[in-house]
C-alpha cells in the first residue's frame, strides 16, 4: 500500500513541473503568432486601403484617360466633366504658399533650439510645440476665419486685389501655423544628432558659431532637413478642415494668392454628400482620394528612408 | 572679419524672430478663439442638445456633439489600443524586432502617420457601403481607428523601445518566458509612455473632423446607438459657423472654446497621470 | 614667435572638481613641450584653457591668467576666432569635417576669408606636404575624407590645423588612436615642425615624451609638479612623485 502511495506521488511531482512549463511555453508562443498576425493584418490593412481607393476610382478611370482627368479644368459632374485641374492646382497654390512661409520661419527656429538655445528656452519649446501640434484643425479654421481672413481682405483691399479674404493666401498663412511644429521638431531633432566632435573642430579652426551651423552642422544633416521639409509638405497637402474654412471653395484657376482656391481635400470634403446622385460622382472623388494618398505615400516612404539612413549613418 | 560677426548677428536676430514667431502664433490662436468663444458660452451650450430651431437661433446647446465626440474618440482610442499593443509588443527585439516583418510594420507605421484623414475618411466610407452600414457611431469609429493607430502605435513604439535590455535580461534570467516578460515587465516600465500616447491618439481623436464626416454623419440628438449617426464637435463648429446668424456663428466661436478647452484638458490630464505612474519606472 | 605664460591658473569643473590647482608655467617658444602626468591629472584641461575651447563646456569657472604675446586671454573682451586661428588644436581622435579633403584643409582659411581658388590650391598643397599626406591623396583631393584610413585622418587633421597659419601647435593625445606606423609619421611630423612652431604636447606614453620633447611639464592631480628642459627632467627627476610616475608606480 505504501509503496503503491509512494509511486503515485513520485510520478506526480515528475510531471508537475512539465505541465505547467509547457502551458506557459504554450501561450508564449500563441502570443507571439498573435502578435505578428496583427502586425501583418496592419501591414494587409495598408495595402488594403490603397487597393480600395483605386478600385472605386475604377470606373472613372475606365472611361477617360488619366492624363484628360488631371490636365482638364472642367470640372461639370452633371455633364459628366470631370477635370481635376483647378483642384490640383489649388492644393499646390496652397501648399506653396503654407511652405514659403513655414520653411524659413521652421528652419531658423530649428537651429535656434538646436544650437543656440539654453536650457530654459529648450524645455519650454517643447510642451509648446506639443501644444501647437495638438490643437483640432477646425479651431485653426476658426482662427482663420476670425482672424487671417480679415486681415487677407484688408492687405489686399489695399493692395488693389479686390478680395473677400477668403483665399489662397488665407489657406496658406493657416497651413503655414500648422506645419511649424513638424518641421521643426524634426530639423531639431535632425540637428541634435550631429556629434558635438564635428562642432569642435570646426570652431577649434577659429571659426564663429554660425559659420559652423552653415558649414558643418548644416552640411551634415541637409537631407534630413530635407525630410522634416518634405514631412511638412506631405502634411500640408492633406490637410481638409482648416483649409476649406478660409480657401474659398471655388473651382476655378486661381491667378493670384488672393484668389480663392480649391484644393482636393475640400473638394472632397464637400461634395461627398451629392456623391451617390450623380453617375461617376463617387468615383471621382474617390480618384481625388487616391491621388491624395499616392502623393503623400510617395512622400513620407521617401522621408522615412532618408531619416533611417541619417540616423544609422550617425549612429 | 567684422564681416563674419554681422552675418552671425543677423541671423542670430532672424532665428530669434522666428522663434517669437511660433510662439507668438500660439498664443494668438489660443488667444483669438478663447477670447472670442468664452462671452458666448454658458451653461445651456454645454448641458443640453440643440433644440428645433437652433441654427435659426433658438436655444440649445452643443451637448449631443460634446457627447458624440467622447463616444467616437473612446470606442476608436479602444480599438486602436486592442491593436496596437500587440503590434508594438511584436515590434520588440525578443519577438520580431529583426524580421523583415517588423521593418516593414514600423516602415507602414512611419507612413501612415502622415495620411490626410479624410482618406481615412473616404476607405471608411467603402468598407461602410460594402457591409451596408449607413452614417453612424459605428461607421465613424471605424474611419477615426484609422486614424488614431498609426498615431498611438508610433508613440507606443517609441517608448516601449526605451525600455533597457538589462531590464527584460533579468527577468528572463529568472526563467520568465517573453509574454510573460513583456506583460509585467516592459508593460509597467512603459506605462506612463504608453498611457501618454494613448491620450495623445484621444486627444487627436476628439478634434479630428474629415474622418468622421461622411462616416459619422451628424444628427441633432444624443448618441443612443451603433448604428444612429452621432454629432461631433469640429463638425458641430463648422455648422453652426456657415449659418448666416450671427448668433449661431457666436454659438461657433463658443463650441471652438469647448472643444479647445477638452483637447487641452486631456493633455494636462496625460501629463499628470503620467507622473503619477513614473515611480514604477527604473532609470 | 608668442611667449606663452600660464600665471595662477585654476580650473573648477561644475563647482566641485578642480582640474587645475594655480598653475604657473612659461612654456618655451619653437619648442615641443610636453604634458606628461596620470589621468586625470588637468592635462587636456590645460591645453583647452589655452585656446579658449573650455568655454564650450557648461559649469567651468576658470582664474588667473593665460598669457599670449603678454595679452590674456582668457579675458572675456579677447577674439577667441583669431586665438583659435594662432593656436591650432589636434585632438586625440581625428575628426575629419564632413567634405572633401581639398575641402577640409580650405574650410580653415575659407571662413577667415580666404577666396581666391589659386592661393587655396596652393596652401591646401603646402600643407598637406608639410603633414606628408600629399603623395597619398593627392589624386584623390576632392573624394570624401570619411573615406581615409585613421592614420591619414590624423595626418589631414593636422594639415588642415596648418592651413590657419598658427604659431603653435596644440596636441592633445594626438597618437593614441592611430596604429604604431601612423603614430611614428604623425611624431616624425611634429618633431621637423618644431623650428617653426612651438608645440604642446599632452602625452601619457613616457616613451613618446622621452623621444620627441625639449621641455617637459609633469602634473599630478592638477597641481605643476616640476618643469624643465626634457634632459633634465628624464635624467634626475626631483620630486618624488615624479620619480615615482617614471618608475611605473602611478600611472
Amino acid at each position: 500500500m505504501a509503496e503503491a502511495e509512494g509511486k503515485v506521488i513520485a510520478s506526480h511531482s515528475r510531471s508537475a513541473p512539465g505541465a505547467a512549463y509547457a502551458r506557459r511555453r504554450w501561450r508564449d508562443r500563441i502570443a507571439s503568432v498573435g502578435m505578428a498576425g496583427t502586425a501583418a493584418a496592419f501591414l494587409a490593412l495598408f495595402v488594403g486601403i490603397s487597393l480600395a481607393l483605386l478600385a472605386k476610382s475604377w470606373p472613372l478611370l475606365a472611361t477617360k484617360s488619366l492624363l484628360h482627368l488631371l490636365t482638364s479644368s472642367t470640372w461639370r459632374p452633371l455633364a459628366n466633366q470631370f477635370g481635376f485641374r483647378p483642384f490640383i492646382l489649388g492644393t499646390f497654390w496652397v501648399t506653396g504658399v503654407a511652405l514659403i512661409l513655414s520653411i524659413p520661419v521652421s528652419v531658423l527656429s530649428a537651429v535656434y533650439l538646436a544650437e543656440y538655445a539654453g536650457r530654459r528656452v529648450r524645455s519650454v519649446a517643447k510642451p509648446l510645440l506639443d501644444l501647437l501640434a495638438g490643437i483640432p484643425p477646425v479651431v485653426y479654421g476658426l482662427w482663420g476665419v476670425l482672424a487671417v481672413v480679415p486681415f487677407v481682405a484688408s492687405v489686399g483691399n489695399r493692395t488693389g486685389h479686390s478680395t473677400t479674404g477668403y483665399s489662397i493666401l488665407a489657406g496658406g498663412i493657416v497651413l503655414a501655423i500648422m506645419v511649424f511644429p513638424i518641421i521643426i521638431s524634426v530639423a531639431e531633432e535632425v540637428l541634435r544628432s550631429v556629434p558635438q566632435e564635428a562642432r569642435e573642430a570646426s570652431l577649434a579652426l577659429g571659426a564663429t558659431k554660425w559659420q559652423t551651423v552653415k558649414h558643418v552642422v548644416f552640411r551634415s544633416v541637409a537631407p534630413g532637413i530635407g525630410a522634416a521639409i518634405a514631412l511638412g509638405f506631405s502634411r500640408a497637402f492633406g490637410e481638409t478642415m482648416a483649409v476649406l474654412m478660409v480657401v474659398g471653395n471655388v473651382p476655378k484657376l486661381p491667378t493670384s494668392i488672393f484668389d480663392p482656391g480649391y484644393p482636393l481635400p475640400a473638394l472632397i470634403a464637400n461634395n461627398y454628400g451629392e456623391m451617390m446622385s450623380i453617375p461617376l460622382y463617387d468615383s471621382a472623388l474617390m480618384l481625388a482620394a487616391f491621388i491624395l494618398l499616392a502623393v503623400v505615400l510617395a512622400f513620407n516612404i521617401f522621408t522615412a528612408l532618408v531619416l533611417r539612413r541619417i540616423q544609422r549613418r550617425l549612429a | 572679419m567684422d564681416r563674419r560677426r554681422m552675418e552671425e548677428a543677423f541671423f542670430r536676430v532672424l532665428m530669434v524672430a522666428s522663434a517669437a514667431i511660433v510662439a507668438g502664433s500660439v498664443a494668438g490662436v489660443l488667444l483669438i478663439v478663447l477670447v472670442r468663444g468664452l462671452p458666448a458660452l454658458n451653461l445651456a451650450m454645454i448641458t443640453q442638445s440643440p433644440k428645433g430651431g437652433y441654427y435659426l437661433g433658438k436655444e440649445g446647446g452643443v451637448l449631443n456633439a460634446i457627447l458624440g465626440s467622447l463616444c467616437l474618440a473612446a470606442g476608436a482610442t479602444v480599438a486602436a489600443l486592442a491593436l496596437s499593443l500587440p503590434i508594438v509588443f511584436y515590434l520588440q527585439k525578443e519577438y520580431g524586432g529583426r524580421s523583415r516583418l517588423a521593418s516593414l510594420t514600423r516602415l507602414a507605421l512611419d507612413v501612415l502617420w502622415g495620411i490626410p484623414s479624410i482618406v481615412y475618411g473616404a476607405c471608411g466610407f467603402i468598407v461602410m457601403m460594402y457591409l451596408g452600414l449607413r452614417a453612424s457611431l459605428l461607421g465613424g469609429i471605424m474611419a477615426l481607428t484609422l486614424v488614431e493607430l498609426p498615431i498611438m502605435a508610433r508613440a507606443m513604439d517609441e517608448v516601449v523601445r526605451l525600455v533597457p535590455a538589462h531590464l527584460k535580461e533579468a527577468s528572463f534570467s529568472l526563467g520568465a518566458t517573453r509574454i510573460e516578460t513583456t506583460l509585467r515587465v516592459v508593460w509597467r516600465q512603459a506605462l506612463p509612455g504608453i498611457m501618454t500616447a494613448v491620450l495623445l491618439a484621444f486627444g487627436r481623436g476628439i478634434g479630428d473632423a474629415a474622418s468622421v464626416l461622411f462616416t459619422a454623419g451628424y444628427t441633432d440628438r444624443l448618441p443612443s446607438s451603433l448604428f444612429e449617426p452621432v454629432a461631433s464637435l469640429p463638425l458641430a463648429v463648422f455648422f453652426q459657423l456657415g449659418t448666416p446668424f450671427p448668433a449661431v456663428q457666436q454659438r461657433a466661436y463658443a463650441s471652438g472654446a469647448i472643444l479647445l478647452a477638452l483637447v487641452l484638458g486631456v493633455s494636462v490630464i496625460s501629463r499628470l497621470l503620467a507622473r503619477r505612474f513614473e515611480r514604477y519606472v527604473i532609470r | 614667435m608668442p611667449h606663452i605664460s600660464i600665471r595662477n591658473l585654476s580650473v573648477t569643473y561644475d563647482g566641485a572638481h578642480q582640474a587645475l590647482r594655480n598653475v604657473s608655467v612659461d612654456i618655451p617658444d619653437g619648442q615641443i613641450t610636453a604634458v606628461i602626468g596620470p589621468s586625470g591629472c588637468g592635462k587636456s584641461t590645460l591645453l583647452r584653457a589655452c585656446n579658449r575651447m573650455l568655454d564650450l563646456n557648461d559649469g567651468v569657472t576658470v582664474q588667473g591668467e593665460a598669457l599670449i604675446d603678454g595679452v590674456n586671454i582668457l579675458d572675456a573682451s579677447v577674439d577667441v576666432t583669431q586665438l583659435r586661428k594662432k593656436l591650432g588644436l589636434l585632438s586625440q581622435k581625428p575628426f575629419p569635417l564632413p567634405m572633401s579633403i581639398y575641402d577640409n584643409v580650405a574650410y580653415g582659411p575659407r571662413i577667415h576669408g580666404v577666396k581666391d581658388r589659386r592661393r587655396l590650391d596652393e596652401t591646401v598643397e603646402r600643407c598637406l606636404r608639410m603633414s606628408s599626406l600629399y603623395q597619398e591623396v593627392k589624386d584623390r583631393l576632392h573624394r570624401p575624407a570619411s573615406k581615409l584610413s585613421v592614420g591619414q585622418q590624423q595626418r589631414l587633421c593636422l594639415a588642415r590645423a596648418l592651413a590657419v597659419e598658427p604659431e603653435v601647435l596644440l596636441g592633445d593625445e594626438p597618437t593614441s588612436a592611430l596604429d604604431p606606423q601612423s603614430a611614428q609619421q604623425v611624431e616624425k611630423r611634429l618633431v621637423e615642425l618644431k623650428g617653426d612652431y612651438t608645440i604642446v604636447l599632452v602625452t601619457h606614453i613616457l616613451r613618446q615624451a622621452k623621444r620627441v620633447a625639449d621641455y617637459v611639464i609633469f602634473l599630478y592631480l592638477g597641481e605643476l609638479v616640476e618643469h624643465g628642459p626634457a634632459a633634465d627632467v628624464f635624467a634626475s627627476p626631483k620630486d618624488a612623485k615624479t620619480q615615482a610616475y617614471f618608475s611605473g608606480e602611478v600611472s
